[in-house]
């Protein structure tokens, strides 16, 4: 009984449109039999797979699972861990982002990253926005107030704090410096947008008000949210991947992978027998 | 009964609460008694202090004495027998007053230790009166007559007192007023001049160097150093007609044995009788004493006067040393925290910095002599200034020197500092910065350094706070006893790295050790003390404002 409980209440959630089908996406970033070790130890085991464009890619997994390395790996997140190494390969744009030569800011510029805790910088609520911009060297004024309404607006925040632009970040709400962390990772409007766990350490308010959002920057961004809550991925993401012990065990549309899950160990998983 | 409630006493704790609050007072109290005693007794100096006269009655012999009780103390009396004075076999000890006659110039010496019960019909007249003056010291007697041009004008025959006090001050304000204007000429105008003279002697000597000086230079040369002759010999004139008009006058007075002397005016730089002065009066009296010691330059071998050229070396060179110090630090530890491999070497170099802090600053003044002043600055004098050899400009002591030494000196802090502050920021924070795009060093200067910089503020807090107390490396490097002039100035470069300075710290030292009249000097040396400790308060209390308005401004993420 319980687990057919389970499985309702997921594909009551499931929010992504009907008849996905990974034949007739555009891909954005394809990963090739990619493995990651810290020191001796093997995090990530051979992973292959796709990111469709303009969709919502969900990872879960039990802790430890190496979702978020995998997400890390997308943005060289992970080259700033003196002992990590990795082999394989992530295209974007049919060129390994691993290559020797790869500018790794001009990479981290076109994949933006959102992390869990919100982590403004000590400026004020323009200046945090605008900081991308000002990175890339653009002095112009006119540009730099557009882009930064433009971020402001899509991230949901403009109303809420266009009277107080210059005002410290660090004076804002924890949902809403979350979302100031969005407005200012797609002010330099990234090709990608990785999440990671970006609503775990917010209130459900909070959190409902960033799944919207997920749900509208979808149409100008590809997205890849790691989350630990299955109800969240269900609600946000059209594809979803299921990954254990370093492995990816599945990966299909949210759908499927909810209600109709291949392997054995994704339907314990998401009907709670581990996890 | 009671050993179970000691035991119990012990385990509560109660013990170390009193044992820490009694360490705590303990320091307390040695704060606030050294900033007491130094306060009490460096400020109290500049109170007018009543002149008494009295008869001095020693072996039957009765001498006038005029003067200011500045000291006294208890003496054993068999201290006293034994140095041949008779005292009655009852009496254990007597009370021995310094007495501050002045009159140098007349007495040769200008303090005087006498038994308090030899003292007798002690009175204070009014009329009696104080002279401070350029020379030999404070003058303490009677006014008699006013002399002008060599001739008198009034005398106490046909004169009232007081009218002729009026009269004489003054004459002493007119002769005060000529005294400035000659300061202003003979420092700024003709310091100018000799400033100018210089730089043209320099140009040529550099030119004939080069061999370029070629006759139509050499007669510009020649033509701007005639137009300076020029104009010194104009300022001359007028120096000697106001030399002249200002020793027009002079005055007659009576000393405490009954001799008259006659002081021109020109030497008086004070006159007061305080005997006859209100309560107001001398409160007016004492903070212009107070503001002549903090802002005038010192006299009479610094035993006189003010500190003004050693408070504004001490805060310059800390300032500078700020500057140094600061670049020098943060860069340091940046690289040791941010970008050197993390391992043996970096440990050795924390090790290495860390004991550097710990060397005795006199060595540091030993190496900034040797390998700053002699091998850096003497390749600098040979490479930038040889018109000037065999005169040394950058070899030897100076501003830029000493400021360099005390910053290598405070360096250590410094680095200790900002690595600790940079070790503070969250890890997100960063993270947030290199997701945007923005590479390592982009990420370090728009949002580490900022984050650290109360941390760094903090480095420059301890750095001023030691620096400002330095004195001993100082005085191989760059202080002096008396400066000609202000490091900072009207002339070009205005900024004058080069120069020898004064410094509080030294000043203490110079006044209170090498001076030829240390009664004199002892209260300065308290008064310069607590200067010095309130300049380095001052400093430290502005580090520390600007480090709390960074910290407001840049307050870490909470959580």
């Amino acid at each position: 009984m319980m687990e057919v409980e389970r499985k309702t209440n997921f594909s009551l959630a499931i929010n992504a449109p009907q008849g996905l089908s990974m034949e007739q996406e555009r891909i954005a970033v394809e990963v090739n039999g990619l493995n990651l070790y810290y020191g001796d130890k093997r995090a990530l085991n051979s992973i292959t797979m796709q990111v469709p464009r303009n969709r919502v890619t969900a990872f879960i997994g039990p802790s430890g699972c190496g979702k978020s390395t995998l997400l890390r790996c997308f943005n060289r997140m992970n080259d700033l861990v003196d002992s990590c190494n990795i082999d394989g390969e992530i295209t974007l744009d049919k060129q390994n982002i691993y290559a020797k030569g790869v500018d790794v800011a001009e990479l981290r510029r076109r994949v933006g990253m959102v992390f869990q805790k919100p982590n403004p910088f000590p400026k004020s609520i323009f200046e945090n926005v605008a900081y991308g911009l000002r990175i890339q060297g653009i002095k112009k004024k006119r540009l730099i107030n557009e882009t930064v309404e433009w971020a402001l607006k899509s991230a949901a925040l403009w109303d809420e704090v266009k009277d107080r632009l210059h005002e410290s970040a660090l004076g804002m709400s924890g949902g809403q410096q979350q979302r100031l962390v969005i407005a200012r990772t797609i002010a330099v409007k990234p090709e990608i947008l990785l999440l990671d766990e970006p609503a775990s350490s917010l209130d459900p308010i909070s959190t409902l008000k960033i799944e919207e959002l997920i749900h509208e920057l979808k149409k100008d961004f590809t997205i890849v949210i790691v989350t630990h809550n299955m109800q969240q991925a269900a609600r946000v993401s059209d594809y979803t991947a299921f990954m254990y012990m370093g492995d990816l065990i599945e990966f299909g549309t949210t759908d499927q992978l909810f209600t109709n899950p291949v392997q054995k160990q994704t339907e314990d998983y998401i009907t709670g027998r581990y996890g | 009964m009671m050993r179970i409630g000691l035991k119990q006493w012990f385990s509560s704790g109660l013990p170390w609460i009193w044992l820490n609050g009694a360490a705590v007072s303990i320091n307390i109290i040695m704060v606030v008694g050294v900033l007491a005693l130094i306060a009490v007794r460096g400020l109290g100096h500049f109170w007018p202090a009543p002149i008494l006269q009295a008869q001095v009655q020693v072996q039957q012999q009765s001498t006038r004495l005029i003067g200011s009780i500045v000291d006294d103390e208890l003496v054993s009396a068999e201290q006293l027998r034994g140095s041949g004075v008779i005292l009655p076999a009852s009496q254990e000890s007597a009370k021995r007053l310094l007495i501050k006659t002045g009159n140098r110039d007349v007495t040769r010496a200008d303090f005087l230790w006498v038994l308090e019960q030899d003292l007798t019909s002690i009175v204070y007249p009014q009329e009696m009166m104080a002279l401070e003056r350029r020379e030999w010291g404070n003058f303490y007697g009677r006014l008699v007559a006013l002399k002008e041009a060599g001739s008198m004008i009034v005398d106490r025959d046909n004169y009232a007192d007081e009218d002729m006090w009026q009269l004489f001050l003054g004459r002493v304000e007119r002769s005060l007023v000529i005294y400035d204007d000659i300061q202003s000429i003979e420092k700024g105008a003709i310091g100018k001049i000799n400033y100018g003279m210089e730089r043209l002697r320099l140009q040529q000597r550099g030119l004939e160097l080069k061999n370029q000086l070629t006759p139509l230079l050499k007669a510009q040369l020649d033509a701007k150093r005639s137009e300076l002759d020029q104009r010194y010999a104009g300022l001359q004139q007028k120096l000697i007609d106001l030399y002249a008009d200002l020793e027009r006058d002079s005055m007659i007075a009576q000393t405490m044995d009954g001799t008259q002397v006659e002081i021109n005016l020109s030497k008086v730089v004070r006159a007061y009788r305080p005997n006859a002065m209100t309560s107001i009066e001398k409160i007016a009296f004492y903070i212009s004493k107070v503001w002549e010691f903090v802002s005038t330059e010192p006299r009479e071998a610094n035993t006189e006067g003010g500190v003004y050229p050693a408070i504004f070396g001490t805060v310059l060179m800390v300032l500078l040393m700020s500057v140094m110090v600061t670049p020098i630090g943060v860069v340091a530890a940046v690289y040791l925290r941010e970008y050197a491999r993390q391992g043996l070497v970096t440990r050795i170099i924390r090790i290495a910095v860390n004991n550097l802090a710990g060397v005795p600053s006199i060595v540091y003044g030993v190496f900034g002599l040797g390998f700053f002043i002699y091998f850096l600055g003497g390749n600098i004098d040979q490479l930038f200034f040889p018109e000037a050899a065999p005169a040394p400009t950058f070899g030897t002591p100076g501003l830029l020197w000493a400021s360099l030494t005390l910053a290598l000196l405070t360096v250590p802090v410094v680095i200790v500092a900002t690595e600790e502050g940079l070790s503070r920021i969250p890890r997100a924070v960063r993270e947030g910065s290199l997701a945007l795009g923005a590479t390592k060093a982009e990420t370090l200067w728009r949002v580490v350094l900022p984050m650290a910089s109360p941390a760094i503020m903090t480095g420059v807090i301890l750095a001023v706070a030691r620096a400002a107390g330095e004195v001993a490396p100082l005085m191989l490097v760059g202080v002096v006893k008396l400066a000609p002039s202000l490091p900072l100035d009207g002339n070009y470069p205005f900024l004058h790295l080069d120069q020898k300075f004064m410094h509080l710290g030294f000043h203490i030292y110079d006044v209170g050790f090498q001076s030829p009249n240390v009664e004199a000097a002892r209260p300065l040396v308290y008064a310069t003390a607590f200067l010095l400790v309130l300049v380095i308060a001052l400093l430290n209390l502005s580090a520390v404002a600007i480090r709390n308005r960074l910290r407001e401004k840049y307050k870490a993420l909470e959580s």
